[in-house]
Order: C-alpha cells, then structure tokens, then sequence
C-alpha cells in the first residue's frame, strides 16, 4: 500500500491523540513448526469495550502497515494509515465500536520480527528469524484478542494483506468471528503476485549492504529495498491513476536530457516513493511479509475452497468488496471467494467499487467504501442483539 | 437511484403480491433487486432469509444501506454460484423482459430455486395496443414507460406469450396474478391486465 498525505480537510473527526501499547507473550508455535519465544505484540486501540466486551472489531494491515491506524501520535502530524476509515462516525465507527489494530508478527513496528533482539544471540534475529505466514500472524492476533478479554470480534477487516488475515480469522477462529469484510484481497496468491514479490526480494537480496540479512550494526540495503518499493507501488496504482497523475510531463527540465538522469515526473515520484519507505521500513521484514503472503493459500490441503467453509457458522457475514481497476488483486479474485461462500449458503454480499485508482483505492477517501462498511457493521450489530443509543 | 423511481419502486403493484405469494421464512433470491426494495418488503413482513443480485452500482449500496445482502453484478453469472435448489424462491421482477437469454435465465433460476415468482409488464395491454394502433408508434404506456431508444426491455411480451413460452419450456404454472391498477383481472387478462405475476416450478417429468 502506498503512503499518501491526506489534507487534513477531508479525513473529518479524529480519534485523536493515540499511544501505542504492547504486550508480551510467552511464545508462538508456527506453521513451519518452529516456536517464537518471546513474541511481542504491538497494537493500538481506538472507541471503547462495552460492558460485554461485544463491539470489538480487529483491523488488520497491509505489507506495509503497521499498528498506528487512526489518529496521531503525540507530537506526529501525519495520520495512522487508515484515518479516513476509522473514526468517530466513519466507517470504522469509534463511537461504537471498540476497534483494534495490531502490527504483524514479522513487523518492523513493534511486533517481534526480523528486527528484534533473539534471546539466544543477543543480537538481532536477521535471517534467524523463522519464516511466518498469515495463519502465524492471526494466531498472534488471537493472543492479543484473548488478552483484551473478547472472546467473540464483532468484526474483522482489512484491506489487500489485512484482507487475507480477515479471511484466515474467519477459517481458523470461526467462532470467534461474527462477521468479516475482505478489501482488495484474495483467497490465495496468484503466481503473477508471487513474481512482483520475487522481483522485490531480489532487488533486497541484490544490495551488496544486505549481507544475508545481517546488517543492522551497518549499512542497510536501502538501494535495494527502494526498488522493491518502486515495483509495488507501480503495481497499487492503474495505467489511468498513472496517466492522470503524472502524464509524460518531465521533471525541472523543459526538454529530454538525453542521459540518464531522471527525465519524468513518474521517475522522480517513484524514486521518492522508494526513497521515503527505507526511512520506516526494514528490508528484512519486506522479505517476510512478501514471504507470508506468496504462502498464503486459504485452500491448501483442501482442494477446494468450497470445502474451507464448509465448516463456517450459518450466521457468519461476509462483505466482500473489490475494486474495478485493482489489476494487482483484481476483482476476480473476491469472486472466486464469494462463490465458495455462497455454495455453503452463507450470507455474504459482493461490492465492485468502479474506482481509477487500482489497488491504492482502499486507502484513499471513499465515501461509498465508509458508507459500505458503516452499514454492514450496523447490521452487523442488529444480528447479534448489539443496540446503540 | 433518484428518489421518484425509488418511490414508484416501492409503490409496484406486483411487490403486495409476491410478499402474499412468499412463504414466512423462505430463502429468497431477488434477480436484479433494484435499491432492494421488494426485498426489505420480503425480510421485513415474511422474515425470509433474501439476497438480492444487482448490476447498478448505486442501486447496490442503496440496498447495502437497508441491510440487504446483496450480490453486485450479473445476475446470469451470479445464479452460477449457488448450488441446485439454495432457494425456496428465486425472483425476478420485472426483470425477465431485460434478460437476453430467457431460456437460459429461467433454467438458471429453476435450478437454484424451487419456485420462481417472474413478472412482466402485458405488451397486450389494451393501452399498448391502441398507442400502436392509433398512432402507429412503439408504445409507452405507465406500464412501458420507456422510449424505443432508451429502453431496459429487451424482449416484448405478453401474458399469453409467457403461458405457451412455459408450456413449451415444460415449466408449470403453479398460480397466476393478473393485475392492472385497480388490482386483480380475472377476464380477458391478455387485453385488461398491465402486468402478469407467475410463479412457477419446473414440471415433474410426466408432465412435459
């Protein structure tokens, strides 16, 4: 996902000023069969717990999220990355729902990842860091939610990788799920998806600084992990977002320079784009997210998808939402997923947004998409006997 | 959806019909729900288990927004998702005269439902009869209110039509309602009725 400045105009009411927590676990078994030992958690929390601990709603984030969904940090004027979803009265709606968001396992943000100390070096985990998928990351995000004393999640959803983990909570935790709202996302990923992610781990593993992963007490294979950025994010935007922002226009030059330096604005935006990600971001964990999600496979050992939600309670939601320019997770996909549903009869709407903006539209301002989202938790909230004031 | 065609939605005389026709907590399919007024009609009186199928991406949230479950998209593409016989009803209001392929719709739909409620405005309607006789034009009437050019109805039909299209379909007419603004037609329904309501089931072999 890419990052965007939002004016501060358009994002409405805030939750304002928000602190990141943590919270530590005594370990971590993984589907690899390895165990993280200690795992740490970092999340934030947005709205308030009613009395039983009914109106919880878990978001979770994309490759490159974090914890800091809405509001802001002291002292921080850029917004959490889904400000103009959650909020009073947005889509996410904080003045009645509790809701959640935690970094992933294999994060750079505060979870135990690649970047955290292992207790049996001393130093940081670098490549010693095992392997993680999406189910390892719900199963931390299980911990946290048993932690906070909810035992059932009003809701859960995310958009592109958020997305995938909403589906994985709804097919391993399904009692703990009442409803559920995939954005952007897929039931497994596609071998195109799988090659962008290759690319960009090449590009990290290329940089001569990155030193099979040991490189935290030196230089960090920024070269390389810009360029892996630079491939994403051409794949989160469309042929039309990229025509209508950039064009051909050249960048502080009136004509081509016939050499090598940057020519286009499409270049210099990219090259920023690449530039500002090795600022917050590890390269390492952009190997094990990238990793997680080319595992992800909700049918693995099923055959088919109809048979993963066989077993999913009757009265379980699902809102599946896509986007019509998203070619790096394209519609398709989602219907794929609500096909499988609908054949076990469960009670499941699909939304096609018409949008220009590919696979970013899920982060930027839609009044549609917080409308969508806002009236399904009501609903939401109906069935399972939840009343607001 | 604008407010006026909202209003006139929810005002259709066939919808009292089919909410009588629609057993108390029934699994219903409605093909090409519109905003999902019928639908919230349905969930709200006979407490069915509905989703609807619509293309038109406003008229999808506006059903999104009065808690319907609602399938965007093609309805022909969205009825292969559900396995044989997933509903006790499936719909289609007004909706049959837009589909392309009918044959292929109602097989569709008889497939995946056990009874389908199908409703049409009558081509035959005494009015659309007299536009085209006295003024030689393609008829639009309250019941066919559109331009030839500017028309979601892609097939012209009347009641009479429907019954010997399900005869040869081997579909059984399982009851009928003929309407016109007043209510029910009982006589000469081809040449007095504005629309036909049918509920239908697909024929038991020995039948055909």
């Amino acid at each position: 996902m890419s990052d965007y400045l939002i004016s501060e105009k358009s994002l409405g009411a805030s939750v304002g000023e928000v602190a990141p927590q943590s919270v530590e676990f005594e370990s971590l078994p993984l589907d690899s069969g390895q165990t993280l030992a200690p795992v740490t958690i970092a999340y934030e929390t947005y709205g308030s717990l009613n009395e039983d601990r009914s109106n919880a709603v878990l978001i979770c984030h994309a490759l490159s999220g974090d914890a800091h969904a809405a509001g802001y940090h002291a002292g921080d004027d850029r917004p959490g990355w889904w400000e103009t979803m959650i909020g009073p009265r947005k889509g996410f709606d904080t003045e009645r729902f509790f809701v959640i968001c935690s970094n992933v396992i294999g994060g750079c943000k505060g979870s135990t990842g690649p970047i955290s100390i292992n207790p049996a070096t001393g130093r940081e985990y670098g490549l010693d860091f095992p392997v993680v998928t999406v189910g390892d990351m719900v199963r931390a995000q299980k911990l946290l939610v048993e932690h906070l004393g909810i035992s059932r999640l009003l809701s859960v959803s995310g958009g592109s990788m958020g997305g995938m983990q909403a589906l994985q909570w709804a097919v391993s935790y399904p009692e703990a799920v009442a409803s559920c709202i995939p954005i952007a996302a897929t039931q497994k990923h596609s071998p195109m998806q799988i090659a962008f992610n290759e690319v960009g781990r090449l590009a990290i593993m290329s940089d001569p600084n990155w030193n099979n992963g040991d490189y935290y007490r030196g230089d960090p294979p920024d070269g390389g992990l810009a360029v892996a950025r630079m491939i994403g994010h051409i794949t989160y935007l469309s042929d039309e977002s990229m025509h209508e922002k950039f064009g051909r226009r050249l960048r502080d030059k009136s004509s081509l320079g016939y050499d090598f330096t940057m020519d286009f604005e499409v270049e210099s935006y990219l090259r920023h784009q690449g530039e500002v990600f090795t600022r917050r971001f590890d390269a390492n964990t952009y190997l094990y997210v990238t990793k997680a999600l080319d595992y992800f496979d909700l049918s693995a050992g099923h055959g088919v998808l109809e048979e993963v939600f066989r077993d999913l309670p009757q009265d379980m939601r699902f809102l599946v939402i896509a986007f019509s320019s998203d070619w790096l997770y394209p519609p398709y996909q989602s219907k794929e997923l609500v096909r499988a549903l609908k054949g076990n009869g469960i009670d499941c709407s699909y939304l096609e947004m018409s949008s220009s903006f590919g696979h970013d539209a899920f982060l930027l301002e839609n009044s549609d998409l917080t409308r969508m989202v806002w009236h399904f938790l009501e609903a939401t909230a109906h069935r399972i006997g939840l009343r607001f004031d | 959806m604008p407010e006026s065609e909202e209003i006139e939605d929810r005002r259709r005389r066939d919808y009292d019909f089919i909410v009588e026709t629609v057993a108390r907590g029934a699994r219903v399919l409605d093909l090409g729900c519109g905003a999902g007024a019928l639908l919230k009609m349905l969930v709200d009186r006979r407490e069915v288990r509905g989703t609807g199928i619509e293309i038109v991406e406003d008229r999808v949230y506006a059903a999104v927004e009065k808690e319907l479950t609602v399938h965007h998209g093609d309805f022909y593409e969205g009825l292969g998702y559900y396995p044989d016989q997933s509903f006790d009803y499936v719909i289609l209001s007004q909706t049959l005269q837009q589909a392309h392929d009918t044959v292929a719709v109602l097989t569709e739909a008889l497939r995946v439902g056990q009874f389908v409620v199908a409703s049409f405005p009558n081509f035959a309607h005494w009015k659309p009869r007299l536009h085209l006789l006295f003024y030689g034009r393609a008829p639009v009437t309250r019941t066919l209110p559109y331009q030839w050019y500017d028309t979601p109805n892609v097939h012209s039909l009347s009641i009479r039509d429907f019954r010997i299209f399900a005869r040869e379909q081997g579909i059984r007419i399982v009851r009928h309602f003929y309407l016109n603004k007043r209510g029910r037609v009982r006589f000469w329904p081809n040449l007095r009725a504005g629309y036909g309501v049918f509920v239908l089931e697909r024929a038991p072999a020995a039948d055909v």
